[in-house]
């Protein structure tokens, strides 16, 4: 979706994490849908666990839908909780991976948003995760930590 | 803060022109063929960096983290030269080895949360940017089918090593547009061997020219003139081609624009000012080697 409003430099900073501004366009056409990058509401994020729901949801083409994200400024970042419409069903699941270029050098920054789903107990549904997943995200605590021991890889 | 802004600021490409970005990328390609003839180990033999000078002119790329920011507002003599200090007693420590975006790299980090406190990503250098103590890099690695990219502050006092596994430079600056290739293009594997780049040899430019995914791409790619890449423009969505035909035709102010061209550089003699203590750094590290033989 292209806008025409001039950009203003809240909206560059919104661009920063992808690429320059393209050299060759007029100034009114940057992107209002760059909100994409983050993770918020109606945003669509990719399972990465073998769970049967989420394989299922994954090989159906329709990604699972965030309806809300457990922190106060209800944008998620890695290492979130959140919760997600997938086939029909209710589910919550925690952030993996993210396309939104990270302040702190070391932090990997990846292709899709990644999800893995865990049941109401904390405990992850499937049983292997098949991407890398941020080292980073083993200084968190609680229960994330039992979805880090079913990662393969870390990076 | 400060750091993010700035990169915001180069991020949005403000200093970059229309079509002449394209003609003065094959220039500066052109120019940097011509200097990167040898090694820096035979400096007498590189052309100075202008006319009576004594730094060589190779430098602008190899050390570009060196220049200060084109942006004159945010400029300061004094502190520049103390980052510049700074910078070589890291150098000490630290040897950060020639490279440009497309050379395959690999950083160690110190990590509390790694296994033996280390962590290491090998990949290929997409981007450089930032000046000072700020520069940083970004690497790219397809893992498991899954892209991912990494931000590294060359000057990070938790940077342990900084590898070049293969030294080689592409047809582009930065190469952002990977992220829309098949993924072989960006998989390197973690076990690669180090293949030393012989000195006295120019350094190798890979001229692969790439094909981009079928859309939708992350990207508007056929508006930065990139050289790497192809595409059809019948194939671009409604209406782009059209747009794309309209940025194509060249700004003919521009080339009078002189000091719409003065903002964007550092004159020269500023860049010898930049480059004196990097270069006398050099010298005597060369000094040192030749003496223990």
């Amino acid at each position: 979706m292209i806008s025409r409003v001039q950009p203003t430099f809240s909206s560059l900073l919104r661009s920063y994490p992808s690429v320059p501004f393209p050299p060759a366009l007029p100034a009114r056409t940057f992107s209002t849908t760059e909100g994409r990058l983050l993770i918020r509401h109606q945003t669509r994020m990719r399972v990465v666990d073998n769970s049967a729901i989420g394989q299922q949801c994954m090989a159906a083409g329709k990604w699972a839908k965030v309806f809300h994200v457990y922190n106060k400024r209800r944008v998620g970042t890695l290492g979130d909780k959140v919760m997600v419409a997938i086939m029909g069903q209710k589910k919550r699941g925690y952030i993996v991976g993210v396309v939104r270029r990270q302040m702190v050098p070391g932090v990997p920054t990846v292709d899709t948003n990644n999800l893995v789903l865990i049941d109401e107990s904390g405990a992850p549904l499937g049983t292997r995760i098949n991407v890398p997943i941020p080292m980073m995200l083993r200084s968190k605590k609680g229960d994330i930590a039992k979805i880090l021991s079913i990662a393969t890889r870390f990076v | 803060m400060a750091l993010s802004r700035k990169f915001a600021l180069r991020m949005a490409g403000v200093d970059i022109t229309r079509i002449t970005a394209r003609k003065e990328s094959i220039l500066a390609s052109k120019a940097a063929k011509t200097v990167l003839q040898k090694d820096i180990k035979d400096i007498e033999k590189i052309p100075p960096l202008r006319p009576g000078s004594e730094i060589p002119a190779s430098y602008k790329y190899i050390y570009p983290e060196f220049l200060a920011s084109t942006d004159m507002v945010r400029r300061n003599t004094l502190c520049e030269k103390l980052v510049r200090l700074d910078m070589l007693k890291r150098r000490t420590v630290l040897s950060i080895p020639e490279f440009y975006p497309g050379s395959i790299m690999a950083v160690t980090i110190s990590d509390p949360n790694a296994p033996n406190k280390l962590s290491r990503f090998v990949g290929i250098c997409i981007c450089r940017g930032g000046n000072g103590l700020n520069a940083f890099i970004i690497l790219r690695n397809v893992v498991d089918g899954l892209g991912v990219e990494i931000m590294y502050n060359l000057y990070n006092p938790t940077v342990r090593e900084i590898q070049v596994l293969r030294l080689e430079r592409r047809l582009d600056d930065q190469l952002f547009y990977l992220r829309d290739c098949a993924p072989e293009h960006s998989t390197v594997p973690f076990d690669l061997d180090v293949t030393p780049h012989p000195t006295g040899v120019a350094v190798p430019l890979n001229e692969t020219v790439l094909k981009l995914n079928p859309h939708p791409w992350k990207t508007r790619w056929e508006l930065y003139h990139f050289r790497g890449i192809t595409f059809d423009p019948k194939e671009l969505p409604l209406g782009r081609a059209k747009q794309l035909e309209k940025a194509l035709q060249p700004h003919e102010w521009v080339k009078f624009d002189i000091m719409k061209k003065y903002r964007n550089q550092i004159v020269l003699e500023d860049q010898e000012e930049m480059f004196k203590d990097i270069y006398q750094f050099n010298n005597a590290r060369l000094e040192k080697r030749r003496s223990r033989r």
